[in-house]
């Protein structure tokens, strides 16, 4: 249809459907994404999805590189349109060079057309009306028929597919044929039809080693539940609802007495957030790990209970899967916009740790590890990933856990060493002089060791008293174990060029592709930089030494005030100057190529002087 | 009130099962007003539970904000308390009672706490029968901030301003028994002899067992025009009944009279005898209670009493299938299902 230079690639494309939400597209485009991810080759999908039930546009966008960079890349190499209600902006979409492919049953609006992208017509509803008698089958086939046709137009290995259709209809065999003879039907068409393949195709690869395909939200689940999790109060909400689900997933498989198939674990659908962290405060404080998950509402509702937690120090597990605020905000959109909410939440001098796992498999050892963090500081730990990590398939290195592995329950006076005391428990005291003190769960002894947990102020013994230097004598030993905490949260990722440069990126979570692949086209032109992973709050004194060591440190996150920012010029006392915030916050995951030209503006614009000669570069 | 406790103690002081005195069951002195029903109900608290022979730190005292909430302090010395943040007892109360069932867990609310901030999570832990003794301290009004009406507050009533309410009062016991609570109970702070018992009772009973407790505030709340005052409620008060318990261990006898009394059977076997002054209630029937609450109120009266009881209740831990053992317990061996299981789990995500 068109003249013009297509694009080119072997294993470096970004694909992109557009469906219409509620029709099943969901599976037909997993198991596309999974069959490239079989084939060896680094594949990064994700759902852009509307805050409905059915019947508003959908998308799906993977990306797959050579490189393995997994970040979202920017552009549209081709457009898989099912769906007519957005072919319009999806045409504008594709890149130059591109391709579109469409549903050709009804006939294009000549209007829409660009001479700059390749039109492909799949006749998918009048194949569907052909072949099948049933309305529901008709509109499931379609988006199989499609992935069929995409197996012949970009080389993906048709044996993978009926592999992976194999195994998703485990269990319900009767399923597997017609599945797979709706596949053949896409394949053969587009085979007869088209000049097969693209110009952007794909090859086997074996570069991947062990890694997996996980969401990040399932991955939390299972760290609560080898963790030793017992307890979940929780109340939905987008993007979080995985996490719990997940976690009861694992639980049912993983978590049955086998004497008396009862539950190791109690979950409990709280009637709202408030709910939900009561208790998971509750269930800590008499002993057991408990954990809620949620987003930036339920954030805002908790935030009463996690300064009752952080003052009256009850070890608290809380994942809040970022979505894009403020208010309701764009619910099935991400964001790394709950920064300053989370470590701040509730009035009075209030603050809270942080930890920001980038992958899967963080997202599996930070909520295993949050409840050793809990306990041993007893404290809320509050986990921020956000929708992206939370809800779309990414690739991880394979979980791991270590069988010598104990839990550290922190410091949990029992009934021998409480018998053994001659001096007064005092539940307030610090003992070890690193702000910590011993709780005690209650029934643990008759006569020693009880206390009484409140939010208001008390004397190291627990007893309620108004007495100033009593109160500001607690907060400066909450601030102690507030320094004991910088020495215990997960280190930064510091990747420093060779030579070092003098331009440093900081980042944090799901900004960490994109990050790194901006970092080596950065390279390609001239500006090194060294980059800067953080990974817990309080920052730890490497994060510092980091900010110190840069002249010019750009800081990378995906919301509009810059709240990373703020909060390391607050805590770490940095010259707001010294930091140029780099934001994203449209609701899409940032990309490199953002993140390239706003370091690129910047440095141009400045002078600032790390342009290296490009043989110097990495 | 008094600053000082007397340590002293008479050597002859009986004891229970356990060895305790009534001593081992007190708290720290209470700084409540002189003569605030509160102050009884906590000791009807210590009398129930040194009669029942429970240990003290096996009981968690669990509250919310407000006078109320403030009298855990003053019972179970040695017991865990947790005063939680306005209205939201029953959420830290089910998470507690889900990492230990083993535990006996009493709860103290008042009616600022329970009727408005903390409707939400009373009605849910009702409906989820939540394992814990539920009891309102119920004033009709707010004491800590100097005597505003609460939602418990009758229509007319007047308040220390003068002013009558203009709104209709929430029932707490209608409406426990309308979400489906398996125990309801209504007494007032001054009759122990009725108190004592239902607080017997409700402690062994297997479920949420609310009792509303007409508490009046003799500061901001005991002035004539007072519908929650000493000397109207007094003057108002109708009791459904003495009510006696008897422990599971002692005689057990299921027997009932129609008529003149009735006996109830607890879940865990132990019972309660309720003598009927008046034979229209049927302890089994929500519906005779809610009528006749009601029927006492149109001739402004107090109903109280032991109003309903569900003997087939299921508390929670039994409808979620928990395990038999304290979740608390468990360590790494019933926990963690180790590398071996991971590596099967990641070879399904390839």
């Amino acid at each position: 249809m068109s003249k013009v230079d297509n694009i080119t690639s072997v294993n470096d494309l970004v694909i992109k459907f557009a469906n219409v939400n509620g029709t099943g597209s969901a599976s037909a485009n997993n198991m596309f994404a999974k069959a490239i991810f079989r084939m060896g080759l680094s594949v990064s999908p994700k759902n852009i999805f509307p805050s409905n039930i059915q019947g508003l546009p959908t998308w799906y966008e993977v990306r797959v590189s050579d490189k393995g960079y997994l970040g979202r890349r920017g552009g549209i190499d081709i457009m898989v349109c099912v769906n007519p209600q957005s072919m319009a902006k999806d045409i504008q979409e594709v890149s130059p060079g591109g391709y579109f492919i469409y549903d050709n049953t009804k006939p294009l609006d000549l209007r829409l057309l660009r001479n700059d992208i390749t039109f492909i017509g799949l006749p998918l509803t009048k194949i569907c009306l052909d072949e099948y008698k049933d309305a529901r089958q008709r509109q499931l086939f379609k988006n199989v028929i499609y992935v069929g046709a995409l197996a012949a137009l970009i080389n993906i290995e048709f044996d993978v597919l009926t592999g992976l259709i194999a195994d998703q209809f485990k269990g319900k065999e009767k399923l597997i044929a017609p599945n797979i003879h709706a596949m053949e039907l896409g394949f053969q068409y587009a085979q007869e039809n088209i000049q097969c393949p693209l110009g952007v195709t794909l090859e086997r690869r074996d570069n991947l080693g062990e890694k997996i395909l996980i969401d990040g939200n399932t991955a939390c689940g299972l760290g609560a539940v080898y963790g030793g999790a017992t307890m979940a109060g929780w109340y939905p909400i987008t993007p979080s609802t995985s996490v719990v689900e997940g976690f009861e997933k694992y639980c049912k498989r993983l978590r049955i007495d086998p004497g008396t198939g009862k539950k190791n674990y109690a979950i409990v659908q709280a009637e709202d957030e408030l709910a939900a962290i009561g208790m998971v405060i509750g269930a800590n404080w008499n002993g057991a790990r408990a954990f809620t998950a949620t987003s930036g509402p339920g954030i805002s509702l908790m935030s009463e209970f996690l300064g009752l937690a952080y003052f009256a120090e009850i070890p608290t597990v809380l994942i809040d899967v970022q979505r894009s605020g403020p208010s309701t905000g764009m619910p099935t959109r991400t964001q790394q916009s709950d920064v300053m909410a989370c470590a701040y939440a509730s009035h009075g001098d209030t603050k809270h740790v942080l930890v920001f796992p980038s992958t899967p498999k963080e997202c599996f050892d930070m909520t295993a590890e949050a409840f050793d963090l809990a306990d041993h500081l007893q404290t809320p730990i509050i986990m921020l990933t956000d929708l992206d990590l939370g809800m779309n398939d990414n690739m991880s290195d394979p979980l791991e856990w270590d069988d010598k592995r104990e839990y550290n329950r922190g410091k949990v006076f029992n009934a021998e060493q409480l018998e053994e005391m001659s001096e007064k428990f005092g539940r307030y005291l610090d003992v070890d002089g690193d702000g910590i003190p011993y709780r005690t769960y209650p029934g643990t002894h008759p006569t020693k060791g009880s206390f009484f947990t409140r939010g208001t102020s008390r004397d190291e013994y627990a007893v309620y008293t108004e007495d100033g230097s009593e109160y500001v004598k607690n907060m400066e030993r909450l601030l102690h174990k507030w320094e004991t905490a910088k020495g215990l949260v997960p280190k930064p990722e510091i990747i420093n060029c060779e030579g070092g440069s003098s331009v440093g990126i900081l980042h944090f979570g799901t900004s960490a592709d994109a990050t790194r692949e901006a970092s080596d086209y950065l390279a390609e032109s001239g500006i090194t930089v060294d980059t800067c992973r953080i990974r817990a709050f309080p920052f730890n004194q490497e994060i510092e030494d980091f900010v110190a060591n840069h002249e010019t440190v750009f800081v990378v996150e995906q919301n509009r005030d810059a709240q990373m920012r703020s909060l390391l010029v607050n805590d770490c006392d940095i010259d707001p100057k010294h930091l140029i915030p780099v934001l994203n916050y449209d609701g899409m995951p940032i990309t490199a190529r953002y993140i390239q030209e706003k370091v690129e503006s910047h440095i141009s614009g400045a002078k600032v002087t790390p342009l290296r000669s490009k043989t110097n570069k990495k | 009130m008094s600053y000082l406790k007397p340590s002293f103690r008479h050597p002859e002081l009986p004891v229970n099962d356990l060895g305790y005195t009534k001593k081992n069951y007190e708290g720290a002195i209470s700084t409540l007003c002189a003569g605030c029903g509160h102050d009884s109900i906590s000791g009807a608290i210590v009398q129930a539970i040194f009669e029942l022979s429970i240990a003290p730190h096996n009981v968690a005292k669990m509250s919310g904000i407000g006078c109320s909430s403030k009298t855990p302090t003053y019972f179970l010395g040695n017991s865990h308390g947790f005063n939680s943040v306005h209205g939201r007892m029953p959420s830290v109360a089910t998470g507690a009672n889900m990492a230990n069932r083993d535990m006996i867990y009493v709860g103290v609310s008042g009616d600022g706490d329970t009727a408005s901030i903390g409707m939400g999570q009373f009605t849910h832990a009702v409906r989820r029968n939540l394992n814990m003794m539920y009891i309102v301290e119920n004033n009709g009004c707010y004491g800590l901030t100097k005597g505003q009406d609460s939602a418990t507050s009758d229509i007319g009533s007047k308040s220390k301003k003068g002013e009558p309410n203009p709104f209709e009062p929430i029932d707490l016991a209608s409406m426990a028994l309308q979400l489906g609570a398996t125990f309801v109970a209504r007494s007032f702070s001054g009759d122990k002899e009725q108190l004592v018992p239902l607080i017997k009772a409700a402690i062994s009973h297997q479920g949420f067992a609310f009792i509303d407790v007409v508490s009046p505030c003799v500061t901001f709340n005991n002035n004539p025009g007072s519908t929650k005052g000493y000397e109207h409620v007094r003057d108002h008060l109708a009791a459904t009944g003495t009510v006696d318990f008897v422990p599971m261990k002692e005689e057990i006898t299921t027997s009932y009279h129609p008529g003149t009394s009735q006996e109830v059977t607890l879940h865990d076997g132990s019972v309660v005898h309720l003598h009927k002054a008046d034979d229209k209630l049927d302890i089994h029937s929500r519906r005779s209670a809610l009528g006749l609450i009601k029927d006492y109120k149109a001739n402004d009266q107090i109903l109280t009493g032991l109003l309903y009881m569900d003997p087939d209740s299921r508390e929670l831990h039994e409808t979620i299938e928990t395990s038999n053992k304290a979740l608390r317990s468990l360590g790494e061996a019933d926990l963690c299902p180790g590398n071996n299981v991971l590596k099967n789990i990641n070879e399904s995500l390839r």
